[in-house]
Order: structure tokens, then sequence, then C-alpha cells
């Protein structure tokens, strides 16, 4: 049994009097990939939220690696090593592709707020810089301010400046959305590579991917997982095909 | 050698030129323009580094300047009266200090939200510091300010600072240290990150930056330098009054750095110094100059929001490409209407101002060597129908210009 990286026990979630989170609990697993589905409107994108300390816990706590991470600032959870992409695109855009890269790696390399360090001359850093966007694909692209790039080009870089820093819990909130189907291909099989030994917590709508990369899934319905399981296991799931799978799979 | 050229030339020749300007403009009122003009680099460049490279948009830059300059006039008074042992070259470091405290304080406080927040902010404690110019009358000398004798035994050069010219190489040197620390800045960590955080900071937060801590040191820095233009001004001036810490300077130094344009380094640096210089001569030609000021600033915000070296930037591929002769001949024959268009309205301000200002507005208005009387309905006429001809012709020539961009974006596409 490995052990437990990101917990999530009894969480609640309220906007004023609209309960989106209602008693969340999830546990992922060290090194495994790990997807959430789930209807529209169920809190997923909130789910995220709340782990990446984008918006503070009503009840409940989580914990990273034992730690606990509810209520803390955004920046000092990245810190403790969970990264996270948005299903909006939200990079630099006035920086060139290189630089919002070479920006993600500049506090976990250790430059944080230097102002005496030249960054042309990190050799370290604009390597690492290069090796990612060759990852990504975008390595002719690099010296582009990153608004320009084309979506699914803005996507991999979106992926690419949340595994830069080396985190080890990767949190993507649908990567593959509005992109078509072999840049999807594509994406998966960038997503496979870069999160290869870590933990991934992974949001999709898009099913064949759901299936394709994930060891578990948890099926999220009103705030609450109602299922955690293998895939194969979660597709026999009579409560998740009620709920869920059944409207979405014909 | 040719990439020494490349990456120094540039240093290089900036320092001959700061060398060799007052060897060229010798006249007393030069000098003095050109030590504002040092000064007025520092100031802008250091907004820059709010704006431009943080996102922040400061309406109370003047607070950091001012408070800067006061500290340095009260170490300058010690100097002179033998209880601080530092010599003049140095005084600026003074004005630094002040501004790294009252930014690393002011910094922390208002820059938990960029934005509108922070504007306003930037704002309230920009009146706050006004208003205690007036209350705290033992540090800000009331109404009357606090004057200084800049002519003091110790210096490191040997300079005496009497003469102006001995002024003006000193703001020149710190001037030159300055640009240079600045620019350096912005190929730090600390400067590209605050780029991050100006684009989204949101996402910084991601990266592992706290968007507040990043903006806070980068608005510290940023009183450094205004602190140390802050020095030179109280070097330069001598005296230094309440009005430093004001709205006025505040408002003037974000309109020099938008008019010279935020997006590129070197900006600020166009803006100030034709600022600074409209300032000096055009107010001593017209009462109106303020209005012209704000008719440039106004078209600058409407029509060219990336400022002068926004303008020059977009030119750089055509010129690279040799294809900026193409764009030559409409462009000279745009600027004919839109000259005449500004003499109607230049007509139309002076007789106006002739009018509500003069004591007697009978007495005949001068302008271009001609005299005539203000309340003639020919002068009017006049200039309302160079402002339609004008205005005219610059709608037909601005298509000529728009056509002649055409024709050079499709050979530039053309040349991939």
């Amino acid at each position: 049994m490995s052990a437990i990286t990101l917990k999530i026990v009894d969480v609640h979630k309220s906007f004023g009097s609209s309960k989106i989170i209602n008693g969340l609990n999830l546990e992922v697993l060290k090194g495994e990939r790990h997807a959430v589905i789930g209807p529209n409107g169920a809190g997923k994108s909130t789910m995220f939220n709340l782990i990446s300390g984008f918006y503070p816990v009503s009840s409940g706590y989580i914990e990273l690696n034992g730690q606990l991470i509810s209520n803390l600032a955004p920046h000092l959870i990245n810190r403790q090593g969970l990264s996270r992409s948005f299903q909006v695109t939200n990079i630099f855009p006035k920086m060139t592709v290189f630089e919002n890269i070479r920006c993600a790696l500049l506090w976990p390399m250790g430059y944080r707020h230097s102002f005496w360090h030249m960054v042309g001359k990190m050799k370290k850093v604009n390597a690492k810089a290069e090796q990612i966007l060759e990852r990504i694909r975008l390595a002719d692209r690099k010296d582009i301010p990153a608004g320009l790039l084309a979506y699914a080009e803005q996507r991999a870089l979106e992926i690419g400046i949340t595994i830069a820093g080396d985190a080890q819990v990767i949190l993507l909130d649908e990567p593959t959305a509005g992109m078509s189907q072999s840049e999807t291909a594509h994406a998966v099989e960038l997503i496979r590579t870069v999160t290869e030994g870590k933990t991934l917590l992974v949001v999709e709508h898009d099913m064949s991917v759901v299936f394709g990369l994930a060891d578990r899934i948890s099926v999220l319905v009103y705030g609450q997982m109602v299922a955690t399981d293998t895939p194969d296991k979660i597709r026999q799931n009579a409560q998740v095909q009620e709920a869920y799978l059944g409207k979405e799979i014909d | 050698m040719p990439i020494l050229i490349r990456r120094y030339g540039i240093w290089a020749a900036a320092m001959v030129l700061c060398g060799v300007l007052p060897l060229i403009f010798k006249s007393s009122f030069s000098i003095s323009l050109l030590s504002q003009m040092g000064i007025a680099i520092i100031f802008a460049l250091s907004y820059n580094m709010l704006l431009g490279h943080g996102g922040m948009l400061s309406f109370g830059h003047a607070v950091y300047l001012g408070l800067g300059g006061f500290l340095a006039m009260h170490a300058l008074n010690r100097i002179g009266g033998g209880t601080l042992p530092l010599p003049l070259e140095l005084l600026p470091l003074v004005g630094g200090m002040a501004g790294v405290l009252a930014g690393a304080v002011f910094g922390w406080l208002s820059t938990d939200r960029a934005g509108t927040t922070f504007a306003l902010i930037s704002l309230g404690i920009g009146e706050l510091i006004a208003a205690s110019a007036l209350m705290l009358p033992s540090f800000f000398g009331g109404e009357e300010g606090i004057a200084g004798n800049r002519m003091v035994k110790m210096t490191l050069t040997g300079f005496k600072f009497g003469k102006s010219i001995e002024v003006y190489y000193l703001i020149a040197c710190w001037m030159l240290i300055s640009v240079a620390l600045m620019y350096l800045l912005t190929k730090t960590p600390l400067g590209r990150v605050a780029n991050a955080v100006r684009d989204n900071p949101e996402r910084a937060a991601f990266i592992g930056y706290n968007p507040r801590s990043v903006r806070t040191i980068q608005f510290t820095l940023a009183a450094f330098f205004a602190g140390l233009a802050g020095g030179l001004f109280a070097i330069n001036y001598e005296i230094i009054t309440a009005e430093t810490v004001g709205a006025n300077p505040s408002g003037s130094v974000l309109m020099m750095t938008y008019i010279g344009g935020v997006g590129h380094f070197f900006g600020p640096i166009l803006g100030a110094v034709l600022v600074t210089f409209m300032q000096q001569s055009l107010a001593g030609i017209t009462h109106a100059w303020l209005l012209y000021f704000g008719l440039l600033f106004v078209i600058m915000v409407l029509w060219a929001p990336n400022g002068l070296a926004g303008l020059i930037m977009i030119h750089e591929p055509v010129w690279k490409a040799g294809l900026l002769k193409r764009l030559l001949p409409a462009y000279l024959a745009i600027l004919v209407p839109t000259l005449v268009m500004f003499t109607g309205v230049m007509i139309l301000v002076e007789i106006n101002y002739h009018l509500s200002l003069s004591i007697n507005p009978d007495e005949p208005l001068t302008l271009f060597g001609i005299a005539f009387n203000a309340k003639s309905p020919i002068a009017w006429a006049l200039a309302i129908v160079l402002i339609a001809v004008g205005f005219y012709f610059f709608r037909r020539m601005g298509r000529w210009v728009n056509q002649s961009w055409n024709e050079v974006t499709q050979l530039m596409k053309g040349d991939r």
C-alpha cells in the first residue's frame, strides 16, 4: 500500500447560501494518476481551488504529505511541492514563451527575489527551460510573446509552466478542453511523460482521456465523492452510471 | 570587437553625449535644462519600474522624490555645519535611503492588490504626505520649504559645485549609473518575476511567488531611485518645498513615462527629455503651454498608447527590411495638414488666452511676428478655415499613410 500524498477530509465549501462542496473526502496515493470526473457544476474546479489555496475551506481540512495545507496562501502551498494548471488558459501573455517557463523555474531553483543575479548567466536554469520547451514541443516558438500562441500551444505551455518546477504533486484542470482529437492525443502523451514518477490529480471531461490515463478514478456529484475505484470497476458501478456515465456515454 | 561595440556601444555613446552636450549648449538656461532632464530621466525610469515593469499605476510617486529631497537637504545642512562627514557627491544616496525606508513601508501597505486598489492607495498616500508636509514644519519647513548651500568643504572630486556646470556633471554621472542599474534590474530574477506578476498575479502565486512581496520589493527599489533623484533635486535647486511631494510632480512623471512609452526600457527617457523641454521652453513662450501639453497627452493616449518608444519600435522591422523610404513620402505629406490644423488650433487658443488673461484685450496680439486685434473676426475665421482645411487633408493623407503601411507589410511578408 503506497503512502497517501494528498488527503481531503470532510471538506465543506459554501459561497453565501449555496453549498458547492458537501463533506468531500479523497485520498490520492503517492505516484498514482488519479482522475476526477463528474457532471457540470459538481464542484470539480472548486475542489482544485480549495486544494491549491485559491479559496479557503469553510470546514474540514486538507493535508499534503501529512502537512496541513488548507487555508494557506497559494504560493506557500506551491512551495511545498504542489503545482496546478487552469481550465482557462492562465499564462503570462506579454512575456515570451521562454520567459514563461524560466519564471516558473526561478523559485524552485533557489533564485527567489534575487536582484543580484543576471538571468542570462543562470546556465542551469536556462538549460532546464530549453529542455522543458523541447518536451512540450515549443522550442521553435520560444521567442514569441505567449499571448500570440495558438490555443493548443498555449495549453501545452500551461502544462509546461505547471510541471517546470518539478513539483511532486500535479493538478491538471481539464488539460484537453477545447482541443481537436489529434491535439488531445498529443496532449495525453505529453501528460503521461511529464508526470512520470509524480502524483497526478486530473479533472477531465473527455472519457477516453480519463480511462486511458488514470490509475484510479473518483466520481464527484453535488460536492461529494460517490465512488473511488479502478477504471474497470468505475465503468461497472451502477451508482456511477446512474449519476453520470449513463448520460454522457451513450 | 564588434560584440563589444554592440553590447557597450550605446552606453559609451550615452557617456560621450552627456559629456559633450554642455559644451555645445553653453547658456545657463541650457545647463539648467540639461540638469533637470537628468533628474527627470531617473525619476521617470523609476516610475516605469512600477507602471511598465510591475503593472502598478501610481498617482503618488513624487512622495519618494520629495522625501528623498527633504532628507538630503537636512543632511546637506549638517554637512555644511560640520556635523555629518559625507562628501557632497554621495548625498543623493541619502535621498535614496529615504526612498527605500518610505517605499518599504508604503509599498507593503499598498501592494496587496494592483489595479484600482493600488492606484487609489497611492493617491491617498500622496495626499497624506502632502498634508503632513504643512503640519510638520520642522521637517518640511512649512510654506517656504527648506534651503541649503551645496558649496560645502567636503567633496571627493575637488569640484566646489558653485558653478551649475559642475552640478550638471554630478547629475549626469548619477543619471548614467541609475539608468545602467535600472536596466540591469530588468535582467534579474526579480525584474522578470515583476513582469510575471504584472501579467498575471494569480498565476505567479502558483509558481511560488507571493505577488505582494514581489511588488513590495520592486516598489522599494523604485522608491530608492526616486529618492536618489530627489537628492539630486536638492543639490540642483538648493531649496525644496512641500510642492515636491505633491500631486503635480506625481502627475507629471506619469505623463512623462506614458508619453515616452511604458513598454520599452528607453521610453521614459524620451518622455522625460521631451516633457522637461516642453515645461521649460514652452512655459517661457506661452501661458497656454499646459493646454498644449494636455493635448499632446490625450493624443498619445488615444492614438499612440505605446508612446514615442512604441512609435519608433514599430518602424524597426521596416527599417531593417530597408523599406522606410517607402513610408517617408506619406509621412511628409501628412505632416503638412497636421501643422496647418495645429496652427489653427493654436491661433484659437492664443486668442482666447489673450482675451481672458491680458490686462487690455484690445492691445494687439502677436503671433508668428504678425500683430492683430484678438477680437477681429478675420483671425477667428482664418483659424477655423485652417482647422477645417487641415482636417480634410489630414484625413486624405491619413488614407495614404495607411496604404503605404499596408504595402510595406505586404512586402515584408513576401520577404519571409
